[in-house]
């Protein structure tokens, strides 16, 4: 570990500069000049407008911040978006084509998914990914892949139907 | 978190001469722990230098029948892989009772082995910790220390790592391959990771201008009887209280080779070979176990909150060389041990 008391090598008042990166968010090409302690969470939510990604806990724990980066869920949080330069994001602004919900959002309200919503784009994410991977054979095993994804109203049970629907029609 | 510089390495060589120039600088590879951390301005690097894109993502059979594992390999990817699946299943398992998918899918291979052995105390800047701020004293052991370790402490720290893969990677005697301004030198598993003496500021003995570029997994797999447990507070999404990698070659009823290593307990994966040795040659039953679980904890040590651990790791072992001896490994999927 380095020793945090002493002096940072560059002038400690400079401040980063900023980078330029492009990223594909929902199908669209976007060019963001950002600072490198800018998280892909802030970057959509603050820069890009996309208030539909949420911020739980800000630390990797709740999940409600889960997306699609290159097809794979991950916590926006804990993603520097200056790291994430060319890669293709989808968010839940970007699950529905054509004015037809995804599979997964349909599923979400066939079943009441949810109470209050806030983890909710999170869980669909999440479950579109876990779809994706093609991992989970059993109401176990999407209990398990789905448990980066708190819901704080306890709609566990109804989540878990929504997805198993979702998963016997695809 | 505070402000910092960000630049990119270009082969493995950039990376190395990149940290080598400045002392302040830290690598980011999936960055699960270390931007945690840095939110909190625990860590506190003056740069990054992004490894992500380094072309270390390969699994590949070694000349000697062994496995070379990319250090950029995402840990969501080694779990799966057909080749550790098939092989060395014990890894697999390990990988998947940890974390969540999402950060699963974003860690990689290298930085789960360094990601900081931790407390709560050492998330909390407001209480003195010798392992964030050395020589202000140790929270935990008047503390509430129900999570904490059992073996390996010492008066400075009673933190433990919290990595499942490693406590299997222990058990399989991986190496690290490691470069640096030097050159590589490849580090034996079991020396990788640091007990905390007095200096529990290092985890590891990997030096600030080193990288991780792979993991090698000896031909040895143990494939038809192992198994990991993880017991912990709720069943899915939480450090274990402890777990137990166990494998075994059997020779009819009788043990051949045997490996025993526990999570949860020490500042560091716990292999003892002591209680290996108490395995090999006896008969594969309880009162066996029994045996080896006692060599294993026999200089344990609870700081109150956490005395049980001590019983618990005892039923753990047995219970997990019984899974092994059985060949039924722990589903990590439906929880209920057998």
């Amino acid at each position: 570990m380095p020793d945090q008391d002493a002096a940072p090598s560059a002038n400690p008042l400079a401040v980063p500069s900023k980078i330029p990166i492009r990223i594909t968010v929902n199908g669209v090409e976007r060019e963001l000049t950002l600072a490198p302690w800018t998280t892909l969470l802030d970057a959509l939510r603050d820069h890009l407008d996309l208030t539909g990604t949420k911020k739980g806990c800000d630390h990797g724990q709740c999940g409600a911040c889960t997306i699609l980066v290159d097809g794979r869920r991950i916590n926006s949080c804990l993603t520097l978006a200056v790291m994430t330069d060319g890669a293709s994001v989808t968010t839940v602004e970007g699950l529905a084509k054509d004015g037809t919900l995804h599979p997964v959002q349909q599923a979400f309200i066939d079943h009441d998914a949810f109470q209050c919503g806030y983890c909710t784009s999170g869980q669909i994410c999440s479950a579109v990914g876990l779809m994706a991977e093609g991992k989970a054979h059993s109401a176990d095993d999407i209990r398990e892949l789905m448990s980066g994804n708190i819901c704080r109203c306890g709609a566990y049970p109804n989540i878990v139907a929504a997805i198993e629907q979702a998963m016997g029609q695809s | 978190m505070i402000n910092f510089e960000y630049s990119r390495a270009g082969d493995v060589a950039d990376a190395v001469r990149q940290i080598a120039a400045d002392p302040h600088a830290k690598f980011i590879a999936g960055g699960t722990n270390l931007i945690d951390l840095m939110k909190y301005e625990i860590e506190r690097p003056a740069r990054l230098i992004d490894i992500s894109r380094l072309p270390l993502t390969k699994v590949e059979e070694t000349a000697s029948g062994g496995l070379r594992i990319g250090a950029l390999v995402p840990n969501s990817d080694l779990a799966y892989h057909p080749l550790i699946a098939e092989r060395y299943p014990l890894i697999g398992s390990a990988i998947l009772a940890g974390a969540s998918q999402q950060l699963r899918n974003m860690a990689s291979t290298g930085g789960n082995l360094l990601q900081r052995t931790r407390c709560h105390y050492f998330y909390d800047v407001a209480t003195p910790c010798n392992k964030r701020e050395p020589g202000s004293g140790c929270s935990a052991i008047a503390g509430v220390n129900r999570m904490h370790a059992i073996l390996g402490t010492s008066e400075a720290c009673i933190a433990t790592h919290p990595s499942d893969m490693c406590v299997a990677l222990a058990a399989l005697e991986a190496k690290v391959h490691v470069a640096g301004p030097g050159g590589e030198r490849v580090i034996a598993f079991e020396d990788f990771h640091r007990l905390p003496g007095d200096t529990p500021q290092r985890d590891t003995i990997l030096e600030a201008n080193e990288i991780i570029t792979a993991i090698e997994l000896p031909p040895r797999g143990f494939a038809t009887n192992y198994t990991y447990i993880k017991i912990r507070d709720r069943l899915s999404y939480a450090f274990a209280l402890i777990s137990v990698a166990a494998a075994l070659e059997l020779d009819g009823d009788r043990i051949g080779e045997a490996r025993l290593a526990l999570g949860g307990v020490a500042h560091k994966p716990w292999r003892d070979k002591g209680a290996e040795a108490a395995l090999r040659g006896r008969p594969a039953t309880g009162a066996t176990f029994k045996d080896a679980a006692d060599v294993l904890l026999r200089g344990a040590k609870g700081y109150g909150h956490n005395d049980f651990k001590i019983e618990l790791a005892r039923r753990a072992i047995v219970r997990a060389l019984t899974q092994a001896a059985h060949g039924t490994p722990q589903s990590q999927a439906n929880k209920k041990i057998l």
